[in-house]
């Protein structure tokens, strides 16, 4: 039998077994922010430790910035302090720090790819969940906790238990109006949000095969809402094309010899998986996450599930969820009128997902009732939207465009729900009180979906749109 | 060098049930509560919005429920702490007071998080939860033993098993919990495995600015 990228990997930066039991992992490429990162520094330095490999780490900052008014100081002081802790952390250890002003901030899980430093074959680590994000490029990537960031600053390695791999098998061909976002809230809804605990997801056929990297990397990105700290893709010529000529990618005879090393990386056709799933990207229809987590999804056309239609183990949360949401059991969603819609975030904050955004809402007008952001997921995404025009169109039907950061995905900045609103988000997660107000309600779908709700004032087919030749 | 690792057999106390599966770390502390540089003062913010309502008047919680404000052993479902990385959660749930979490079961990175300051994460059967629960809910006295060498939990007269990974149980007992010094320990192994890689030795990134 042959190994899975996962093993390959794992083996490649394996630096010894501990006495635990566990695996002591070299990391590639260390992303910090100003979150998770200011704790981890005060630690390192009440032991007198020194980073051990600054030039493998590399920060930003993103889940506290404001996307409006980003002159500094900023209005919240405490924002203003994290910023400035993790410009002298940053400064005092020789770390690069891609800031306000560089050009090249954005949300970590954004500008890594982007700037070429996510490569196939790598561990990347990131005191953040959504790091599953970068194993679209063929690399093994996880999030870890805030003591686990001050043991890479420290050494560059982490102990880790070994995981089992679950392939998922992508056949057939979306759709239109059918999106990757589409195949990662079906593959979570079927398996369940604890379903991939102890698993990393290796997502293939010819579903993935087909998809542009971004696309890619909005699957990989939300594999930890299935349970699955890691998601990867095995590297491919979409991978190679995505890389050449990015920032920190070897040029010329360099990347020759990089491309090599990636192709080698990738699983074997015989390699052994723990566990197989497959789904049919033709059948597949635009969801809905509607509920309290990621799992709680519906396809666009289908009714809110009663207690009697999913499993004895869910109806708890299932209740919940109409508790928090004051949806009835047996409605449709599609017709569920919103209240802010906001395209954006490390899932769906990327170049491709605005152009397809703007594409829909060209000419269009956002409902009265609705208010509507954008926010390029860095700034290097801004200034290519703006090169092609992008932020006239948004304005123009109605949207709000914003400067670059987390937004309204997790409530650590200016942009969050009132009270009881509804959202129609490209975001990761609905979990309540996610978007920043404990009765705010979240419903997760594609950037597509995101502008038809906003457009409509409701949640609507994007499909429909599509036919009704409007893009 | 300073190590904080130390060895956890036993662990004993009172307990609180907290009921309900996949509870993430956004309800155990929601984000808006991590705007802080240090971990100090987070306790005080767990679970803060299922505790009190929006004008800050306290909701029904067992958080808030003084018979169990001195519990040190928490008792939850199916998928505890699952989401967002944060480290805030156990953390502020340290500082509530908590050192040993019991449940079906747990969101890999939470338990992580939890073992990196010597918080076990204890799984149970569904039916041994739901039974220990109800025996802390109708006496919140009821004295917790924990014993970690032995793998086993006492309440009163009702005894179980509990179940423990191999690595967590191993670094408990011995006192390596606390990763840094051991991973240290690995230096010049460390090394060889770095100049080893393709993309270390063959290709590094070109740092313009000398990083």
């Amino acid at each position: 039998m042959g190994k899975t990228l996962l093993h390959k990997v794992w083996d490649l930066h394996k630096v010894r077994t501990l006495p635990s039991g566990q695996d002591q992992l070299f990391i590639g490429l260390h992303l910090i922010h100003e979150v998770t990162s200011p704790q981890a520094f005060a630690m390192l330095e009440e032991r007198r430790l020194k980073v051990a490999h600054p030039e493998r780490t590399f920060a930003t900052v993103d889940h506290i910035v404001p996307t409006d008014n980003q002159s500094r100081p900023f209005a919240d002081d405490l924002a203003e302090q994290m910023m400035r802790a993790l410009e002298r952390n940053t400064r005092e250890h020789g770390i690069a720090f891609f800031g306000l002003d560089s050009g090249l901030q954005g949300i970590v899980h954004i500008i890594g790819p982007e700037l070429g430093l996510s490569q196939p074959g790598m561990t990347i680590a990131c005191g953040d969940s959504h790091t599953s994000t970068h194993g679209a490029l063929g690399a093994i990537a996880f999030g870890i906790g805030t003591s686990q960031v001050r043991d890479v600053l420290a050494t560059q390695t982490l102990a880790f238990n070994p995981l089992k791999v679950r392939r998922i098998e992508v056949k057939g061909a979306l759709s239109p109006g059918v999106c990757s976002k589409d195949i990662i809230l079906s593959v979570i809804a079927a398996l369940g949000v604890k379903g991939g605990l102890g698993y990393a997801y290796e997502y293939g056929g010819a579903a993935i095969a087909a998809l542009p990297m971004e696309a890619r990397l909005t699957i990989c990105n939300m594999s930890i809402e299935g349970g699955a700290r890691v998601g990867y893709i095995n590297p491919d010529q979409v991978t190679f094309d995505y890389l050449e000529g990015r920032r920190f990618v070897p040029r010329g005879e360099d990347f020759n010899k990089a491309v090599d090393f990636w192709r080698q990386i990738a699983s074997e056709a015989d390699a052994d998986y723990d566990d197989r799933y497959e789904l049919d990207a033709a059948a597949l229809e635009p969801m809905v996450a509607w509920g309290i987590n990621p799992g709680q999804a519906v396809g666009v056309k289908q009714k809110l599930p009663k207690a009697g239609e999913v499993k004895p183990e869910d109806r708890e949360a299932l209740q919940i969820a109409y508790d928090h949401t004051g949806f009835r059991a047996g409605a449709p969603i599609e017709g569920q009128r919103i209240d802010v819609a906001f395209i954006g975030s490390c899932t769906n904050g990327r170049i491709s997902d605005l152009r397809e955004a703007a594409r829909l809402a060209r000419g269009g007008r956002v409902a009265s009732h609705v208010q509507a952001l954008v926010v390029p997921g860095s700034q290097q995404v801004a200034e290519q939207a703006a090169a092609e025009g992008l932020p006239e169109i948004f304005r123009e039907a109605g949207f709000e465009w914003r400067g670059a950061g987390c937004s309204m995905c997790l409530g650590m900045n200016p942009d969050v729900l009132v009270k009881d609103q509804i959202c129609a988000s490209s975001s990761n997660r609905n979990f309540i009180g996610r978007q920043g107000s404990p009765k705010g309600r979240t419903l997760l779908m594609s950037p597509a979906m995101a502008v038809a709700a906003a457009l409509a004032g409701e949640v609507t087919d994007v499909r429909q749109m599509i036919k009704g030749g409007r893009a | 060098m300073k190590a904080d690792s130390a060895v956890i057999r036993r662990i004993s106390g009172t307990a609180v049930a907290v009921r309900g599966n996949d509870i993430d770390t956004d309800r155990i502390i929601p984000a808006r509560y991590m705007k802080e540089l240090t971990f100090d003062s987070l306790g005080q913010y767990s679970f803060y919005d299922r505790r009190f309502d929006e004008s800050g008047n306290p909701l029904e919680h067992p958080f808030n429920d003084p018979r169990f404000r001195d519990a040190s052993i928490l008792l939850v479902n199916e998928n505890f702490g699952c989401g967002s990385s944060r480290e805030h959660a156990p953390q502020a749930l340290m500082r509530w007071g908590i050192r040993a979490v019991v449940g079906e079961s747990f969101a890999e990175i939470f338990a992580g998080n939890c073992t990196a300051l010597g918080i076990p994460t204890l799984t149970l059967g569904r039916e041994q939860i739901e039974a220990l629960m109800q025996r802390v809910e109708s006496d919140p006295q009821t004295e917790i033993r924990i014993d970690l060498e032995g793998c086993n939990l006492t309440a009163g007269d009702l005894s179980v098993a509990l179940s423990l990974p191999d690595t967590q149980a191993s670094m408990f007992l011995n006192g390596t919990w606390d990763t840094t010094t051991i991973l240290l320990e690995g230096r010049e192994q460390i090394g060889a495995t770095a100049e080893s890689l393709p993309y270390m030795r063959d290709f590094p990134y070109d740092h313009p600015r000398g990083g």
